[in-house]
């Protein structure tokens, strides 16, 4: 899986940042910022979910 | 086939419709029944106006993500709420009723405090605010409205010292937030008592730029204010936006939350008798999911033709998008949609909203209501309701449903 996260269009809704803390962050002004483009498999339906319910599309997943 | 016209001859359903007696955490069954072969319908508003009615989970995360879709209060064809948020929408401009970029720009001022780890950082100061209104409330009499005595005064206290407002002022300003969210109260009512916070608002950002505090009113007045790219009056009406959210919209969770767990004993045992602290997190998302207290429903107009499974929106046409009933969707949520069920996985609903514009509080409204829903039933086990059900009055006319008052004993 590869991910990839679009600042501009982040509204640090922050719900990636509790669904999956090891893959995602907020700088200090709650915006994304990613941490890890090549989650580990154990992460992956977190990162989904993440993808899933972040309001502004700001995370595209790439499977492989 | 040609699409029904905005036009009075045709019969439409009025939005909003009235509730179910006796159900009264159901959507209106008039909406809530409309053809279910077309995506979207036609509704008629208070000025007679028929905007869409977008009532389905799938189509609704779509066309709140559509760059097409404005959000812009100041456009024709804007279906607004009452006469009196059509006024002020079109006097009082904040980042809710601006598009992208002016709304990114604007709302990143104010982002910052609540992120993540800013809102765990304030967990523990949540839970000793919830901590001490639960020890007064078991030291005086019972039986108590805990609308009053708990919901109302957990998040006035949190927003307050967030903000930098003075938690004495509460009277003050949830009296005049009161008439703002009531549908029923006039223009001028609401333009008075906006223009009333405001005023309030700009005081403290003049105090602040003096003496900055670490609150996000210091925040604003020290930067954005200070180097002029945001006017204090515009700063100030942010904060009215941002104190107004903050409180009402969590006590009514509070609230209608306990009087949801108190009719359902089963789930507020599950809550009251879990020993893994990630139960109340499940159970946050789904009493969200199923009371969708934010029941108006957010409000669009098409900026382009929109083809939507087999439909037109016509550039130009209103859209209101039906939080409500799209979160008791069958297709989107397993199970019976109808029913709450704390071991639910409903992460993905949509009761902040969806797209650019999805609630800026979200997770100071998740700390909140998982230390209240994890603390309150498991210190107060025999908490029950001190009337019969019957008598409640619930806030139809609100803009945020809930209930005005909750007595409660134990």
């Amino acid at each position: 899986m590869r991910v990839e996260v679009d600042q501009p269009r982040c509204v640090a809704s922050g719900q990636c940042v509790l669904l999956a803390p090891e893959v995602f962050d907020q700088d200090d002004d709650g915006i994304v910022e990613l941490l890890e483009s090549d989650p580990e498999p154990r992460h992956h339906d977190d990162v989904r979910e993440s993808a899933a319910v972040c309001p502004a599309a700001a995370i595209r997943l790439t499977e492989r | 086939m040609a699409q029904p016209q905005a036009d009075t001859a045709v019969e439409l359903p009025h939005h909003p419709s009235p509730r179910a007696a006796g159900c009264p955490f159901d959507p209106p069954p008039a909406l809530r029944s409309l053809p279910s072969d077309q995506p979207l319908s036609r509704v008629r508003i208070w000025d007679g106006s028929s905007p869409w009615l977008v009532t389905r989970y799938e189509q609704l995360r779509r066309l709140l993500g559509d760059p097409r879709v404005s959000a812009d209060a100041t456009l024709p064809g804007y279906p607004h709420r009452t006469p009196a948020t059509k006024a002020s929408d079109e006097t009082r401009r904040t980042f809710l009723t601006m598009d992208d970029p002016d709304h990114a720009r604007l709302r990143r001022m104010v982002t910052a405090p609540f992120a993540v780890r800013k809102m765990e950082a304030l967990r523990p100061a949540v839970q000793r605010i919830v901590d001490d209104l639960i020890d007064a409330m078991l030291a005086g009499p019972k039986p108590v409205d805990l609308v009053q005595e708990f919901a109302l005064p957990v998040p006035s206290l949190v927003i307050c010292e967030l903000l930098g407002v003075p938690y004495a002022d509460h009277d003050f300003f949830q009296r005049n937030t009161k008439v703002v969210v009531d549908r029923t109260s006039t223009p001028e009512q609401v333009l008075d008592c906006l223009g009333t916070l405001t005023d309030y608002l700009e005081e403290l950002l003049s105090e602040k730029a003096a003496r900055p505090a670490d609150d996000l009113l210091s925040v604003l007045a020290t930067e954005p204010v200070a180097t002029g790219e945001m006017t204090r009056r515009r700063a100030a009406e942010t904060g009215v936006l941002l104190l107004g959210a903050g409180h009402e919209t969590t006590a009514n969770m509070i609230a209608l939350g306990t009087l949801a767990l108190l009719l359902n004993p089963d789930q507020l045992a599950l809550l009251r008798d879990a020993e893994n602290p990630g139960t109340a997190a499940g159970a946050v998302e789904e009493l969200l999911r199923y009371l969708t207290i934010a029941h108006s429903g957010r409000r669009r107009v098409a900026l382009e033709d929109i083809e939507l499974d087999g439909q037109t929106i016509r550039a130009g046409e209103g859209l209101i998008f039906a939080n409500d009933i799209a979160n008791r969707d069958p297709e989107a949520f397993a199970g019976d949609a109808d029913r709450l069920d704390l071991t639910r996985d409903s992460r993905r609903h949509v009761a902040f909203g969806f797209g650019v514009h999805q609630c800026l509080g979200q997770p100071l409204a998740r700390v909140e209501l998982q230390v209240v829903y994890g603390t309150l039933y498991s210190r107060i086990p025999t908490l029950a309701l001190a009337t019969d059900v019957d008598r409640l009055e619930f806030k139809h006319q609100g803009l945020v449903y809930g209930v005005h008052e909750l007595p409660v004993t134990w």
